[in-house]
């Protein structure tokens, strides 16, 4: 390595380094503590337009950070055209609407927008998504809602296969069925099917709530049934409600799952543990 | 990764070498290497259309020799054909390396087929009443250029982006592949199969050849075993997915079908939409959109999902 003083000289990194990062990430001035200090300020009255006819993904996520820049709050998306990686780390409370199909990868690392698709979208929709709500009003691929950690994510068609993957938190609502593997290693949050759920639901799942109201194929590695309480009939109704998708018959019919607790990796954890894991 | 796209019409033709261009060139980021068509045209009784090529495209830069070389193999070719009863009715020459013939045969296929690609260099890229199957390095705007591909009016299609993992990227490791001996069944795959060697093995020792060392070409003699011993093309896939390990999602065309299964993970993508006029299913919807610009319903077929569409 002789002659090279740095990796900033060797091209790795575009910004001098400066040793420890004490940026603040999250703002007391703004309301709860809870914005980001490099959130925008938009106004939600504020109403812009991208067409993304023709554009790549970068050219995309750069005109809605530009609206942004210049205070829009609510914000329209035309012609998606099912490309992938569209609407990814939006860190702002705002109204967005898609009017079409997402491809891949479609609004990940999302933390407080209000998101309605009106098509489809594709495999591994809103991933990591820490808050907000996400509405896709027809089908979504499969891994949807992989890893999140907050916010409500909302299908109302049918998904894919591994459903929640590595669910974090949150709540993952589904007004269809859902394919093998929904809920593999959930580790907290809700989730709601409405329709039926493929084989292995909850395989190795270490802790959380999956409800079904359609059949079960089969049930994974530690997933095990427990009898439905009034709290939980009371949060699907008021939960499927808001998003319209609570069934004529209520939810009497829906089945509970959860982890049966039997994995030692996790189990032998203490309790402050379990949370650093988490 | 690879990209796999397929398109039936349910009420006539279409231009399908156009539609499957477009659909695969959208699909160029899964897989730049080689790009592959198998579609189907209207059948001709009697006749067949032989594809087939007698060098690699990387042949062409170990000098001059190669040439003549490419010649005297098509001229053994040639002589193979007249020798074993296969009248060439008209000859196309799409590339240096790579022909098309019409050809008026009503002998045993299999033992043409043996007999041609005994010649050095020779590989037969598929034999069909209705089949023609393409397949070259570049893109599939490059392929279709290269193949005359943009007015390819016909009834179905499969087609496939490579993105070469585990063999080389030539044409033969390229996708789709004939399901050898058999008339117009062609496969593309996205995947990767875990007991491809046992199962090869296996199928060798039933006497079934193999012209690559890449693992897809095993679901294309896989099914042609099948087929030959009686079963229907759902059967066929259906059994595949227990049979044979590994992730995948393929395509399997015959003259007036197209099928469709998943591996028991559903681990490879597939996006599928079905109207009364086509069925058109990809790796991706951009796929799809590239066909079909308006707003479309769409979904993901489900683990061990198994589909078959008549054309």
């Amino acid at each position: 390595m002789a002659g090279v003083s740095s990796s900033h000289e060797m091209g790795l990194h575009t910004e001098p380094l400066k040793g420890r990062d004490i940026k603040t990430m999250f703002s007391l001035e703004n309301e709860g503590g809870y914005g980001y200090a490099f959130a925008r300020d938009v106004d939600f009255n504020k109403r812009g337009e991208v067409d993304a006819k023709g554009k790549n993904a970068t050219e995309t996520n750069n005109e809605i950070r530009a609206l942004m820049d210049s205070g829009h709050g609510s914000i329209v998306i035309k012609n998606p055209g099912a490309e992938h990686s569209l609407i990814v780390g939006i860190l702002n409370r705002m109204n967005i609407i898609v009017e079409g199909s997402l491809g891949y990868f479609g609004c990940g690392l999302l933390d407080g927008p209000t998101v309605r698709i009106k098509g489809r979208v594709g495999w591994s929709f809103g991933e990591n998504m820490m808050a907000g709500v996400c509405v896709v009003e027809k089908n979504a691929g499969s891994t949807f809602g992989a890893a999140i950690r907050g916010g409500d994510l909302v299908c109302k068609g049918s998904v894919g296969s591994r459903t929640g993957i590595d669910q974090k938190g949150g709540t993952i609502l589904v007004g269809g069925d859902t394919g093998a593997f929904t809920g593999f290693m959930m580790q907290r949050g809700r989730m709601v099917i409405c329709g039926n759920a493929g084989k292995n639901l909850g395989d190795s799942m270490y802790d959380g709530t999956i409800y079904v109201g359609g059949e079960i194929q089969d049930l994974g590695v530690d997933a095990v049934p427990e009898p439905m309480s009034d709290v939980d009939k009371a949060w699907l109704t008021r939960k499927l409600k808001q998003y319209d998708l609570l069934p004529e018959k209520g939810v009497d019919h829906f089945t509970k799952i959860v982890a049966g607790k039997q994995l030692w990796s996790y189990d032998n954890l203490e309790p402050s543990e379990k949370k650093m894991v988490l | 990764m690879c990209g796999i796209a397929g398109l039936i019409h349910r009420k006539g033709t279409s231009n399908v070498g156009q539609e499957m261009t477009n659909m695969l060139q959208s699909l160029k980021h899964r897989g730049p290497d080689s790009t592959g068509y198998a579609i189907y045209g209207e059948p001709k009784k009697g006749e067949y259309i032989l594809r087939f090529k007698v060098a690699e495209q990387e042949e062409l830069d170990t000098g001059s020799k190669i040439h003549d070389e490419i010649k005297a193999r098509r001229a053994a070719v040639d002589e193979v054909l007249k020798d074993n009863g296969a009248k060439v009715v008209k000859k196309d020459e799409a590339t240096e390396y790579s022909f098309r013939y019409q050809v008026e045969f009503d002998g045993d296929l299999k033992k043409l087929a043996d007999r041609v690609e005994e010649i050095e260099g020779a590989e037969i890229l598929s034999i069909g009443n209705s089949l023609e199957l393409i397949k070259d390095l570049g893109d599939a705007a490059v392929v279709s250029e290269a193949y005359g591909l943009h007015n390819f009016q016909g009834t179905h299609g499969i087609g496939h982006t490579r993105m070469a993992t585990e063999s080389d990227v030539d044409i033969r490791s390229a996708h789709p592949y004939w399901a050898y001996p058999y008339n117009d069944i062609a496969v593309v795959h996205n995947g990767q199969l875990t007991n491809y060697w046992l199962m090869r093995r296996q199928l060798e020792r039933e006497g079934q050849r193999f012209v690559s060392s890449c693992d897809s070409e095993l679901l294309a003699v896989y099914t042609a075993t099948n087929l030959e011993k009686g079963m229907t093309l759902e059967e066929s896939l259906k059994r595949s997915i227990e049979e044979i390990d590994g992730v995948f999602t393929y395509l399997v065309t015959t003259t007036d079908q197209l099928g469709m299964a998943k591996d028991t993970m559903a681990a490879k993508p597939m996006v599928l939409y079905e109207s009364d006029d086509m069925v058109a299913l990809a790796s991706e919807e951009v796929a799809i959109r590239a066909i079909i610009p308006h707003e479309i319903d769409t979904y993901d077929p489900y683990d061990e999902e198994v589909r078959v569409w008549q054309a």
